[in-house]
């Protein structure tokens, strides 16, 4: 007795969840969970931003913080929406699926008694026999109706329907719909996205290997380490390529690669691009940034001669103006290390203030600005920034702003603007059920192409002897859902079975002749 | 403007304030057509009078769409006719328009060498084209409505004013994210969504006022303020099944379209979604239009309800398209405003 108590407020809960009302309410909910998502920073896009946008809200940014809004598409309540819609949807559509799989072995319901009451009917009288008119009838339908001849008493009853694979498409629209969720969950469990910034020239590559990556964001499998990523190596940027339009808007980038299927197959060449992703065992690499290393020459105050290379950031995303820092470790403790840091302007222009800018992203006889240090470059030991220095104890030498091929001496340390070569940022993605997930997006849009472009209809014909030995033949016709041009349809049957079966003239439904 | 043909870019914007002026007029001549014509009046009051077999083999039910016979009680024929020709004209000066409208964006294709769809001006002349060739089309089927083709031209004529004013842009060579054939097939399918559904929406407007003002009239109140007006609409139905019919048409469009951008993104992005802004926006615009066609199916939403929702996409595509341009910036910002 208890249990069963227990059960009918679980039926009723189970029975509004899976309720058309709810789903709706649900969807809608749905689309307005998903604007926070658009107008406020969200951190998994821009981390940066996001922080910058709390600090400048104070505890309004704090509580908002706290609430997900700033990780809106991972947060608990849009979680919460979308799983009680895809319960609601499994739950709508088991029934449905069983209805719709009885009615495609069943045979057309039987037809009703006053076929004039429907949306569309007809009458008419005609000199051939009952069993001719029937027969005459199921040739004018064709093969695509389905249909079925009943007896009723002395008269015959056809009863055909037309327009299944509406419900069929609406279903395969559904079933493929959460096949592409659970594969999106799947493909993001299982995905890793590592990027990592090559220098052009030898001794820059690198192997798919986490710990070979600047930045690695792992699924949830793959931080675990139960996704070995593919055994793929990217030994060197050959050539990088970026052409621009007079107007200071790029045409083209492009990346020459060498790289190696595993670590001992043979060195393979290849080209990167904006829309050509490098293919590799289910691992996609893209050409995701670039920008210029300046080389420096720096002789130590022990009189040791570094040469070094070093990826600077771009700060400006027009005229790639970039920022970075060298760091040389001296002897271990003496204090002797030096650092660099700096400026790199590609195309430089002084402001007239004798501050350099730079006017456009292409190298044309660029100025490397450097600022010179001598100390200890890591005195936490911690690991830091490679862009930038920790100057706490460093003692600043000097700066001054060098072109390529100049060197300048400060306190027995030189430093000579040798040259800059380019780096490009490669991202390296695996997601394994990508493909799976357009399959199911192709099967969605079949499916919604059949659930709006097909109607259901059904078409009932009566077949009876009148007193005077004709014929009487009553046509009804009923659209399910959308109606649409059903009308017209059915006026052209109705024209058909009266050309095949010889039509005397109309009848109204009482029997009398019009 | 390297690679740009001026000459050619110049004959496009040209051709493109021409197609502005045209459909004005084309406009002016279906508003004088609804003002005066008689269309309205007679699909409103005349069912009634029709003769019951008419209704029994052909008409059938409410949701015929021809014009009831004409019966001796209408007024005389060329009275009629006379705003009947100025309508039939507008449609001709319509389509004229569509041509011109066409020629400019063909003629850009060729300044830039490339779809010209890559930025707001560019997108937002070949949704107006689209719309107005879905209007023309609705006629093909529909030829009852085309007295409302002012209320269909005048967005248009705002939406391509915008455009060609505030939204405007030098035609450009592409930039290397846009260089991919899914420009063609990504852009062109959103806009030729897009631009249906502004169809739609001012079917489902047009639909809203009609719907009042009968429930005022079945309600024994006077027709509202508009009521002249309102009486001259075609049945609430009608407008809401065209209305209807192009959301039907153009939701599995709008589907292919973010498929076909996701395959895209996969290509120039490295990820197939992101929750960019405009890919929220895409996906909040889907979600709502899904609402109206299950709201369309769910008793207690259908009618009015509906149309409000059908509303609601229509505004997340306008938000989509101006303020995500605009003011939000992401991973689409082609909008070519500075």
């Amino acid at each position: 007795m208890a249990a069963q108590r227990a059960k009918a407020p679980l039926r009723q809960f189970w029975r509004t969840l899976t309720s058309m009302r709810t789903a709706l309410i649900l969807l809608f909910l749905l689309a307005v969970a998903a604007v926070p998502g658009s107008i406020l920073p969200q951190r998994p896009l821009n981390a940066s931003k996001t922080q910058s946008y709390i600090d400048d809200h104070g505890a309004w940014g704090t509580f908002l913080d706290k609430i997900g809004m700033f990780d809106v598409f991972g947060s608990v309540w849009f979680s919460a929406i979308y799983l009680l819609l895809f319960v609601s949807l499994v739950g709508c559509l088991i029934p449905r699926i069983r209805v719709h799989a009885r009615a495609m072995v069943r045979a057309p319901l039987k037809a009703p008694k006053n076929l004039d009451r429907l949306p569309e009917s007809a009458a008419y009288e005609t000199g051939h026999t009952p069993d001719q008119v029937a027969a005459e009838v199921k040739a004018a339908l064709g093969p695509r109706w389905r249909k079925i001849t009943r007896e009723e008493g002395g008269a015959i009853a056809i009863s055909a329907e037309k327009g299944y694979s509406r419900e069929t498409g609406n279903l395969l629209f559904h079933v493929a719909l959460l096949a592409a969720l659970i594969l999106i969950a799947v493909g993001k469990t299982w995905s890793y996205e590592g990027q990592r910034v090559v220098v052009q020239g030898a001794d820059q590559g690198f192997c798919n290997t986490v710990s070979q990556y600047d930045n690695w964001r792992p699924g949830r499998l793959a931080s675990e380490g139960k996704v070995s990523p593919a055994p793929f190596c990217v030994d060197s940027l050959d050539n990088f390529v970026a052409t621009y339009g007079s107007n200071g808007a790029p045409t083209q980038f492009r990346a020459d690669i060498t790289y190696r299927k595993d670590v001992d197959a043979a060195q393979q060449k290849t080209s990167i691009t904006v829309n050509h992703p490098m293919r590799l065992e289910g691992d996609r690499v893209y050409l995701i940034g670039h920008g210029f290393a300046p080389e420096l020459t720096i002789t130590m105050p022990d009189g040791t001669v570094r040469h070094d290379v070093q990826p600077f950031i771009p700060t400006d995303a027009n005229t790639y103006y970039s920022e970075g820092a060298f760091k040389e470790q001296g002897k271990s403790g003496a204090n002797q290390d030096v650092g660099v840091s700096g400026f790199f302007a590609p195309t430089p222009a002084d402001d007239g203030n004798g501050v350099i800018t730079s006017v456009a992203p292409q190298a044309t006889n660029p100025v490397l600005g450097i600022m010179v240090y001598k100390g200890n470059l890591n005195y936490t030991g911690l690991p830091q920034s490679v862009y930038s220095l920790d100057t706490t104890k460093m003692t600043k030498l000097g700066a001054v702003n060098l072109h390529a091929g100049e060197s300048k001496t400060f306190d027995g340390v030189t430093v000579r603007f040798d040259g800059w070569r380019p780096w490009v940022s490669l991202q390296v993605s695996h997601d394994p059920t990508q493909g799976y997930l357009l399959i199911a997006a192709v099967a969605m849009v079949i499916g919604l192409f059949g659930s709006l472009a097909v109607r259901r209809r059904r078409v009932w014909v009566r077949i009876s002897p009148s007193r005077d030995g004709s014929t009487v033949v009553q046509v009804g016709g009923l659209a399910r859902s959308d109606s649409g041009n059903f009308t017209t349809e059915f006026a052209a049957l109705v024209e058909r079975l009266n050309e095949r079966s010889g039509r005397v003239r109309d009848q109204r439904f009482d029997g009398a002749p019009v | 403007m390297s690679g740009i043909n001026g000459s050619m870019a110049h004959l496009s914007d040209s051709l493109f304030t021409t197609a502005i002026a045209v459909y004005a007029l084309a406009a002016v001549g279906f508003v004088a057509e609804y003002a005066f014509g008689r269309r309205g009046r007679i699909a409103a009051t005349v069912p009634a009078a029709v003769p019951a077999r008419a209704m029994a083999t052909v008409g059938g039910g409410s949701t015929d769409f021809e014009l009831p016979p004409v019966t001796p009680t209408l007024p005389p024929a060329e009275k009629r006719s006379f705003a009947e020709r100025i309508g039939k004209w507008s449609l001709v000066i319509t389509v004229l328009g569509v041509a011109v409208h066409a020629a400019s964006i063909v003629v850009r294709a060729s300044a830039v060498d490339a779809v010209p769809w890559s930025n707001m001006y560019e997108f937002a002349s070949v949704a107006g084209l689209v719309g107005v060739i879905a209007f023309v089309a609705v006629l093909w089927k529909l030829p009852a409505l085309r007295h409302l083709g002012g209320f269909i031209l005048l967005p248009v004529i705002v939406v391509m004013f915008l455009a060609g004013t505030v939204f405007y842009s030098n035609a450009e060579k592409l930039v290397p994210a846009l260089q991919s054939y899914w420009l063609a097939i990504h852009v062109t399918l959103v806009s030729i969504a897009e631009g249906a559904l502004m169809t739609s929406a001012v079917l489902t407007m047009l639909y809203l006022a009609k719907s009042r003002y009968d429930r005022r009239i079945a309600a024994g109140h006077s027709g509202g303020r508009f009521a002249v007006y309102a009486a001259k609409l075609p049945p609430a139905a009608t407008l809401d099944k065209a209305a209807y019919r192009i959301v039907a048409f153009s939701f599995p469009l709008y589907t292919v379209a973010i498929i076909c951008g996701a395959i895209w993104a996969e290509a120039a992005w490295g990820r197939y979604w992101g929750w960019d802004p405009k890919e929220t926006w895409a996906f909040i615009v889907w979600v709502v239009y899904a609402c109206y066609l299950h709201a369309r199916a769910t008793a207690g939403w259908k009618g009015r309800a509906a149309a409000w929702v059908n509303l609601a996409g229509f505004g997340a595509i306008i938000f989509n398209f101006v303020i995500v341009n605009v003011v939000i910036s992401g991973l689409h910002s082609y909008a070519g405003l500075n």
